[in-house]
């Protein structure tokens, strides 16, 4: 299991030594965080990253998981694709069976805490228990928010604002709230097999294996198969630079094979790619995040030409690399890159082709846009720096004024 | 001899809740938004992009710049000489007059920004606290600020000044209180908003060397 010092040679001891300052300010307080599963899933991850984290820096941090039947995954299943904005069925007597599930709930466990951190949709009722638990409580949604079904919005929105403060990932999903709303961005960790350095031999050996030749430049999008990832609108754009400057596209990701839509886009992108053998459509299994870096360090300029995102971690990851990231500005994407300084953001098929040849034909200026790219992930989106944010969270909700001063 | 005792200090980015996709939007809500929000989007960029130069713009002229295509207001926007200023509210001000100038003179519908790319105001909460770092001459303040956190300079140099009201920043004064006038000056006299935080530290260092003997 990593440990704190793992990272100093990358974040530095001094940002290691503040955040253990922040954690003293904490001794004596428990937190529990509440989710809806122990393993898979994104919140699994990050809590099982981090809770290791926090108990190394003294933080009386635990980790509960609340138990539900089918019918009850089945109505949150519901409510989180309707947070997404898709239309979906939910009855008054399915919202009262989610309140009755998060009801027997709290009565099993024990809430005895001083700050309460609940994640998603999942265990949201539980904080109706509060005026007989006291404590704080954290609301902390890592989904996307952006154009939530209003019904459902209005059903959670009754729950959210019993809690002392709510957490989103980016600034469009903030909605018009009575409580504290704190952006919190997810991150990466620079030590996992998709970021961690490789060596130079692995990277060449992958691109061998595919077939893909280092002495010309490539160009290359890592995103499961999904029309929103518009891998259709890459191949128009790699075309469109080709006319000018030499390059090669690879589409790498993964998907679900019993995912209809995914294997549709998958076909579409085989066949608007099977005249050119410049093009590497690649469907890789899920334990592929090796490859899949491997394949982001050997590349030239990296694409995210996504239409719709949430935050787009794997532009993070690209520039984690130092890569030429050339990206669409949506979602949290505009977080992640100031455009002409950490990389390139665009609107249009055109605009990125644009793009592309700049970078390729000037890669003096594509290799500092990748340095800056690197930099600015380095400060803002590595794990630390979310380890940071949870701990000034929790202090937050003991501290009052816009500047809190600690002896 | 008084001890130079270097704290430093992590911010909470907060969300308002409130966006906005024309230049009136933007004025309407910078006019009555919390002093903490504009502190946020004028020193934002400098904090989360303190490698970079030449010197990064405040949110409000690189919105209106990238995301409203208005390069002119952007580059007053942007030229807005934030040193100057000692307080908060003093810095909103020119800002909103710069965007009343603006809607005066232009005629017609102001453009709106695309979907997806409007506004968003923040704030945020500071939290300062003790470093282990402290200085009682010239020698040990040089020691120290080659080991600080780049976070530890920004609270001296920045925030002590324009949110705790100081009239100078926190190295002037204490150079100023031992006797060393000459460092204290010079410190005075840069314009931190056009050094990156690491360049700042660096000519800090060559300044407190030059004027160490003194």
């Amino acid at each position: 299991m990593l440990q704190i010092k793992d990272y100093i040679d990358i974040v530095g001891a001094n940002a290691l030594d503040e955040l253990a300052i922040l954690a003293r300010y904490l001794q004596g307080k428990r937190i529990q965080n509440i989710n809806s599963t122990a393993v898979g899933g994104g919140v699994a991850e990050i809590l099982n990253r981090m809770l290791p984290l926090l108990r190394e820096l003294g933080v009386d941090a635990r980790w509960d998981v609340i138990r539900g039947d089918e019918r009850f995954f089945s109505i949150t299943k519901k409510m989180h694709n309707a947070l997404h904005g898709v239309s979906e069925q939910l009855s008054d007597d399915d919202l009262e069976y989610f309140l009755e599930v998060n009801r027997r709930n709290a009565a099993d466990m024990d809430l005895d805490f001083d700050i309460h951190f609940i994640h998603d949709p999942q265990p949201i009722g539980l904080v109706r228990e509060r005026p007989r638990n006291g404590g704080h409580w954290l609301w902390r949604c890592h989904i996307d928010f952006t154009d939530p079904d209003p019904r459902v919005w209005e059903f959670l929105k009754g729950l959210i604002e019993k809690h002392d403060a709510a957490v989103f990932s980016a600034p469009a999903f903030a909605r018009p709230l009575p409580i504290r709303q704190v952006l919190i961005s997810p991150s990466i960790d620079p030590l996992s097999d998709k970021n961690k350095d490789l060596p130079e031999e692995f990277i060449a050996s992958v691109f061998e294996k595919y077939g893909i030749d280092r002495q010309r430049p490539v160009v290359c999008q890592i995103s499961r198969f999904d029309y929103l990832k518009d891998p259709l609108g890459v191949i128009e754009a790699y075309r469109m630079a080709k006319e000018h400057v030499d390059c090669q596209l690879v589409l790498a990701g993964g998907g679900a094979v019993d995912d209809p839509e995914g294997m549709q886009v998958l076909s579409e992108v085989r066949q608007s790619a099977e005249s050119d053998p410049d093009i590497f459509v690649l469907f890789l299994p899920p334990a592929s995040d090796l490859e899949i870096n491997a394949l982001q360090r050997g590349s030239t300029v990296v694409l995210q030409k996504s239409l719709k995102e949430g935050f787009g971690l794997t532009v993070a990851e690209a520039l984690w690399k130092a890569k030429p990231v050339i990206a669409s500005a949506v979602g949290g994407i505009q977080l992640q890159i100031t455009h002409k300084h950490s990389g390139i953001l665009t609107r249009s098929v055109e605009g990125t082709a644009f793009w592309i040849k700049q970078l390729l034909n000037e890669p003096e200026y594509a290799s500092k846009l990748g340095l800056h790219g690197r930099e600015h992930i380095k400060n803002n989106y590595l794990i630390f720096r979310h380890l940071r944010d949870y701990l000034l969270l929790f202090l937050s909700v003991f501290e009052t004024g816009d500047i809190v001063h600690f002896a | 001899m008084s001890v130079f005792y270097f704290k430093t200090r992590l911010n909470l980015v907060e969300m308002l809740g409130i966006r906005v996709s024309t230049v009136p939007e933007l004025l309407q809500q910078l006019r009555q938004v919390p002093g903490s929000s504009v502190y946020h989007h004028t020193h934002r960029f400098l904090q989360q992009h303190h490698f970079l130069c030449p010197e990064p713009p405040n949110d409000f002229a690189f919105w209106i710049t990238n995301a409203l295509g208005l390069d002119d207001l952007g580059e007053q926007l942007a030229s807005v000489d934030t040193i100057r200023f000692t307080k908060i509210n003093d810095l909103r001000d020119a800002f909103c007059a710069i965007l009343e100038k603006y809607l005066q003179r232009r005629n017609g519908v102001p453009p709106g920004c695309h979907e997806g790319e409007e506004f968003h105001f923040m704030a945020c909460r500071t939290f300062v606290f003790a470093s282990p770092f402290h200085a009682a001459d010239a020698a040990e303040f040089l020691r120290a600020l080659r080991s600080i956190s780049i976070n530890s300079i920004y609270y001296h140099i920045f925030e002590s000044r324009l949110r705790l009201g100081r009239v100078g920043n926190d190295f002037s004064l204490w150079f100023e209180s031992i006797g060393n006038k000459p460092a204290a000056d010079e410190i005075a006299k840069l314009d931190p908003y056009t050094i990156t935080l690491e360049g700042l530290r660096k000519k800090i260092i060559a300044i407190v060397e030059k004027h160490a003997a003194n």
